[in-house]
């Protein structure tokens, strides 16, 4: 995966298929502390502790006969390469959140990429599920939820091609107005 | 900056079509968006797809995605499925060919069999 935008499009390809309402995506700059947290979060089945276990830890992973996933390890190397790491929280019947933290000026960070074309993708490719974007640059923050949009569409479904591409030119905006002043930093 | 109030406006325009397109069948996209696929590209086909159907005003054609579609090295691939179900499969897809599949598939109904799976030698 070439950027952070294309990890976190294949960390919700997990949540979509998991039984999930909802996915909330959330990307969080701190540059006093220099991290950078992404994180997918869902309310799909969830995982039962032995799963997190084999999906976190890469050698558990190889060393089972069953084909493993490559996602996740893929999202690991990136994080650890960064000086960062990946964290999963999940409870069989609750969800999953799965985190993933980066050094901001560490030069094998990967950029953060298109995030408005992660998240109107998965919006097309399922209309009946709602999505959350979550922005936060220090003290400043924004909140993208595909309930707001439906609210002032009315029967118009969410899927409908000009509105995707409104959702996308409007999510553009606000990730360079979040992330502005060290938008090179994050995209690199 | 946009806001969510000019939604409103779209919702107007977006039910005029729905209205006009009402009852009959329509073609469908469908991307492979496996660890693979989105590796190999599948989100930029994905979206090359609505930006084309945009332009050309074509708003009965669904554009979805699916899951691993067997075939790694292929990827992105990229099924169209036209009015009766019909489905023919494109393979190593980028948004250039994209413009392609939909001009001449799409708009047109002729196959660009260049580009489909059928064209390669497996
Ligand atoms: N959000 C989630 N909810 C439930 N199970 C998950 C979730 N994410 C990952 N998993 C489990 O972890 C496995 C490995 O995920 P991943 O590394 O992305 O590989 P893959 O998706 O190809 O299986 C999945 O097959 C699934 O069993
Ligand atoms: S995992 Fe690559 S096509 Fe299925
Ligand atoms: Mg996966």
């Amino acid at each position: 995966m070439v950027d952070l935008s294309l990890h976190l499009m294949d960390i919700m390809q997990n949540s979509v298929v998991v039984g999930s309402t909802f996915v909330e995506v959330g990307i969080s700059a701190e540059k006093s502390r220099n991290l950078l947290t992404i994180y997918v979060k869902d309310d799909g089945w969830g995982m039962s502790p032995e799963t997190v276990k084999r999906v976190s830890d890469p050698f558990y992973t190889t060393r089972s006969t069953r084909k493993a996933g490559l996602g996740i390890p893929l999202l690991t190397d990136a994080a650890q390469m960064a000086g960062g790491e990946v964290h999963i929280e999940s409870e069989a019947g609750r969800g999953t959140t799965v985190t993933a933290t980066f050094q901001i000026d560490n030069i094998d960070r990967k950029p953060l990429g298109d995030v408005a074309e992660t998240m109107t993708a998965s919006i097309m490719g399922y209309p009946d599920m709602e999505f959350h974007l979550i922005l936060k640059n220090e003290d400043t923050e924004y909140v993208f939820r595909t309930e707001d949009v439906r609210e002032q569409i009315g029967e118009v479904p969410i899927n409908d091609i000009e509105i995707i591409s409104f959702i996308r030119d409007m999510l553009n905006e606000q990730i360079t107005l979040i992330f502005g002043g060290i938008l090179n930093e994050i995209i690199s | 900056m946009k806001s969510l109030a000019e939604l409103a406006e779209l919702r107007k325009k977006s039910l005029d079509a729905i209205n006009m397109r009402d009852g009959h069948a329509h073609k469908r996209v469908v991307v492979g968006m496996a660890t693979c696929g989105i590796a190999a590209g599948a989100r930029p086909v994905m979206n090359a797809f609505t930006e084309e159907l945009k332009k050309r005003n074509i708003n009965d054609v669904t554009v979805g995605m699916t899951g691993c579609m067997g075939m790694c090295v292929l990827e992105p691939m990229v099924d169209v499925y036209d009015e009766n179900g019909e489905k023919i499969t494109y393979v190593k897809m980028n948004p250039e060919k994209v413009a392609r599949v939909v001009a001449e598939h799409i708009v047109n109904g002729q196959p660009v069999t260049e580009y489909t799976i059928a064209n390669e030698n497996l």
